[in-house]
């Protein structure tokens, strides 16, 4: 046990140093298909004994309808809650009889399942019957349906009362219009009351194919093992086609501005704009720009001009979030009511400072060095590998994505910041959300 | 992307907590100052974190929330390094840093790859003795705090029950406020009281430095003594005991706020760990908890949430770490629509009577005992999470080393044992009792629905 242990740790000197050797990020990712078409990757990894993998489908809730909002997600959240004649209670004990996680996310593209089990033979053998079972054989029972509807709903009816939520929600709904991404993953109260158990099945039926999914594998399995899991889990899904694309996103073509009446302390707001898609040739550009922007936490300037400066937020952002159409570039913050039009103001004079005048050389030898220099811990976790692994197959990105990183991040420039922000982000178009109005109490 | 976190105490079970302790080393500096090296070869990334035996605990009246502001004041300067340029100096190494304060600690910390290790050494020990603390960066930094109140607590109706709920459990020990303080203390507090928290309770021998990474300890250790080992010690101020006299009977508070949904949230008065080789309570509250609400097919959510479907939400949970020496086992929830919080009261309090009467069984203990297990190895995937068990344990009062006897500490747990401790402290009398009456929107509308009964 601990001889085998100073192996695997001579080992991995080793292959550090080669790594630092190659500016290479070093994470050697194995990619096929199953037999019926899912696209699989690998990371092989024997240093923990821990299996993590996530199964991702296009299923999120870009694929809901206006009519039936909620499905999708009410969909994915069934399925690991009876499937085979298991109820919910005998899959959650057979789950943490060997200590087995299993997860998922859902996002508005995306719909995972996650797994994380020891990779002891009983461990894995048992978790992995039951996520096979909840993937091929989600039995949607009635009564559980109408349980977690009800529960969905009260959920919902909560989060209309909180600033937060409201927010949210009306920022992107202002956003994307009719487009799907507008959509709430949750739902609406009316339309959750309509889903019943056939749109269940029949949207199970059309988007939990093989084609088009992704399978994420990170940690204790031989190749051969690997490749066995994956027939598994891809074998009986539905016989379904390749799900069609996502339609794109139209851009607003003038401002949107909404004041929301809220009895909270603070006002919360929002400001944004559609950003862009993952693969897209800006997004490094603008990932490094946003960085000293409002990305880089305490030292963007965002957080100087309003929280260090004048003590206006405890928290200011901005963000873009790369979807497989463009999703959202936002800007947050919550501030004493009162200052909310003072804080406002100066979040939109730094803005546009920031569009005309671009930034420094100095900011940007900075963004960079903290990028770069922090490319280590974005992989220092099986579990952080396995969410690339999902999102480089799920997203199409090369293979090579991470050994690329560093080098397209350092290539961006100055002049480039500037020229992208200003041809892909219309401050005159943007959508502003204060909820929380101050003139209204 | 939120800048310094403020750990509240949360309702989550502490059982992912444990490993074996191999390949940690301790080290003691001549000043006090207390190291703990845990190597980790996996990735070539380092965590630091320094934790200072300082948290809202050690506050007094009038002052509360101190604790937190210094933190915030930690990142505005030293005489050598001006306000805010320690996260420049920390992100143009690649480095995240943070800190967050607790009612036990206060925790700063950094990621870095392994090679700037030093950096971190270099400004933490400067920011141990040299912290420049004006009145100019303090009356801005105030008004930071205050707007994280605000956003933390004022607007966020479970967190306002909650802290109603720690000031009616708690009446004489420090653990009945919030890590925040209250609003009033923070309009009133000035730059001097932050002064003289950081020079009562900011030195090396009030302090462990954690790391965890790959490093060598012997090289870490050398590292340390050459940043850390100039400070001088400080007297520390007395502390004192303030222990919680014996609560005799049950207590309830309300509180009314914007919401649709009510909460109720309940709790006693139990041990935390005090013997570590004798103690086997708080074990055995742990592991009830895990029974009550481990997984989502555990007692709670299993009958309430999902068989009689009286509630939308339910969990229990307790903390066996305290350095006061003090804990609550507490269980919450949210009931369905059209039933009261008082009916969940109800079903909450028949689940307990029901281990006090018939106790738990095997298959549920072993059920627990497997998640232990488990997350004594998931724990390995991340290196921060190992610092902080380390560094809680430690600033808590106990060695790292009992995390190596933990799940053999867990494991001897017995059903009888179970019952045992819920029969002994789970007491009406020594019960607290919060809830949410949840108000309009609009103060001049109509509460909807059936008015909701107490």
């Amino acid at each position: 046990m601990s001889l085998k242990k100073i192996q695997t740790t001579l080992m991995l000197s080793f292959a550090m140093l080669m790594m630092n050797l190659s500016a290479e990020a070093g994470v050697k990712i194995q990619q096929w298909q199953t037999t019926t078409g899912a696209e699989v990757y690998f990371v092989e990894n024997h240093d923990l004994p821990i299996v993590d993998l996530s199964v991702n489908f296009s299923a999120g809730s870009v694929r809901d309808t206006a009519e039936k909002s909620g499905l999708a997600g009410i969909t994915r959240y069934l399925m690991a809650l009876g499937a085979a004649g298991m109820s919910d209670e005998v899959i959650a004990n057979k789950m943490a009889d060997i200590g087995a996680i299993l997860g998922g996310e859902f996002t508005s593209d995306r719909a995972t399942f996650k797994l994380r089990t020891l990779s002891s033979v009983r461990e894995q053998t048992q978790a992995l019957e039951v996520f096979v079972k909840v993937l091929q054989k989600p039995d949607f029972p009635q009564t559980v349906l109408d349980r977690e509807k009800a529960r969905i709903i009260a959920g919902l009816q909560e989060s209309a009362t909180q600033p937060e939520s409201i927010a949210n929600k009306a920022f992107m709904a202002a956003l994307y219009g009719k487009h799907p991404y507008s959509l709430e993953e949750s739902g609406e109260v009316e339309t959750v009351s309509k889903i019943n158990r056939e749109d269940l099945q029949a949207f199970y039926a059309k988007y939990y194919g093989a084609k088009g999914s992704v399978i994420a594998m990170m940690g204790d399995l031989t190749r051969e093992q690997a490749n066995q899991i994956a027939e598994n889990l891809s074998g009986n899904l539905p016989k379904a086609s390749a799900p069609e694309p996502i339609p794109s996103v139209i851009l607003p073509s003038q401002a949107i501005e909404q004041r929301i009446a809220h009895p909270a302390s603070q006002s919360h707001i929002l400001l944004g704009y559609p950003g862009i898609k993952r693969g897209d040739a800006d997004l490094f550009p603008l990932y490094v720009g946003n960085y000293i922007l409002g990305g880089g936490g305490f030292v963007s300037r965002l957080t100087e001009e309003v929280r260090e400066k004048r003590g206006l937020v405890y928290s200011v952002y901005s963000y873009f979030m790369p979807m497989a159409e463009l999703g959202p570039f936002q800007i947050g913050l919550q501030t004493k009511k009162e200052q909310a039009d003072v804080a406002l103001n100066l979040v939109r004079e730094t803005f546009d400072k920031f569009l005309k005048d671009g930034v420094t050389e100095k900011e940007l030898t900075a963004a960079k060095a903290n990028i770069i220099g922090g490319f280590p811990m974005r992989i220092d976790s099986n579990a952080k590998i396995l969410d690339y692994l999902a999102m480089i197959g799920f997203y199409h990105l090369p293979l090579n994505y991470l050994d690329e990183y560093n080098g397209n991040v350092d290539k961006v420039t100055v002049a480039q910041i500037k020229e992208t922000f200003n041809r892909r982000l219309k401050p005159e178009n943007f959508v502003t959300i204060v909820v929380g109005d101050p003139k209204a109490n | 992307m939120i800048k310094k976190i403020l750990i509240v105490c949360t309702l989550l079970p502490t059982l992912l907590v444990s490993v074996a302790h191999a390949g940690i080393e301790e080290f003691k500096l001549s000043n006090g100052l207390k190291l703990i090296v845990q190597e980790d070869h996996r990735s070539p990334v380092v965590v630091s974190q320094v934790w200072y035996r300082a948290g809202s605990m050690d506050e007094v009246n009038g002052k509360t929330g101190v604790a937190h502001v210094l933190e915030h004041m930690m990142f505005k300067g030293t005489n050598k390094v001006k306000a805010g340029q320690f996260s420049r100096l920390i992100a143009a190494a690649g480095g995240k840093e943070n800190a967050f304060t607790g009612s036990d600690y206060t925790c700063y910390f950094q990621q870095l790859e392994k090679s700037h290790l030093g950096l971190s050494f270099k400004l933490e020990a400067d920011r141990m003795a040299n912290l420049q603390l004006t009145k100019e960066e303090f009356d801005k930094e105030i008004k930071v705090v205050m707007e994280e109140r605000r956003w933390r607590t004022d607007d966020k109706p479970q967190s306002k029950v909650g802290e109603a709920f720690q000031a009616a459990a708690y009446q004489a020990n420090p653990y009945g406020r919030q890590v925040i303080g209250f609003m009033n203390d923070l309009e009133n507090m000035t730059y001097e009281d932050a002064r003289e928290w950081y020079h009562d309770w900011y030195a090396p021998n009030n302090a462990t430095l954690v790391v965890v990474g790959d490093v060598k300890a012997s090289e870490v250790y050398k590292l340390a003594q050459q940043y850390f080992g100039k400070l001088s010690p400080k007297v520390l101020p007395v502390r004192k005991p303030q222990v919680e006299p014996v609560q005799i009977g049950e207590r309830r508070v309300l509180v009314k706020a914007p919401a649709k949904l009510p909460y109720l949230l309940m709790g006693y008065h139990v041990p935390a760990l005090v013997d570590t080789d004798k103690d086997w309570e708080p074990y055995a509250l742990e592991v009830l908890a895990g029974v009550l609400s481990g997984n989502p097919a555990s007692r709670l959510n299993q009958k309430l949430v999902r068989e009689s479907q009286l509630a939308i939400d339910v969990s229990a949970g307790y903390d066996l770490l305290a350095r006061g020496h003090l804990s609550l086992f507490e269980l919450d929830g949210t009931p369905s629509e059209g039933k009261t919080v008082k009916e969940l009261e109800v079903a909450l309090l028949q689940q307990i009577e029901q281990v006090k009467n018939s106790g738990v069984t095997v298959e549920e203990l072993d059920r627990v005992k497997a998640g232990v297990i488990a997350s004594d190895v998931y724990k390995r995937d991340s290196m921060f999470y190992q610092a902080m068990q380390i560094g809680t344990i430690e600033t808590v009062g106990f060695s790292y080393r009992i995390l190596e006897d933990y799940p053999n500490k867990l494991r001897a747990v017995t059903p009888e044992q179970v019952q045992a401790v819920a029969k002994k402290y789970l007491l009406q009398d020594n019960l607290t009792i919060a809830t949410l009456d949840p108000q309009p929107m609009d103060p001049n509308a109509k509460p909807q629905g059936k008015p909701h009964v107490h």
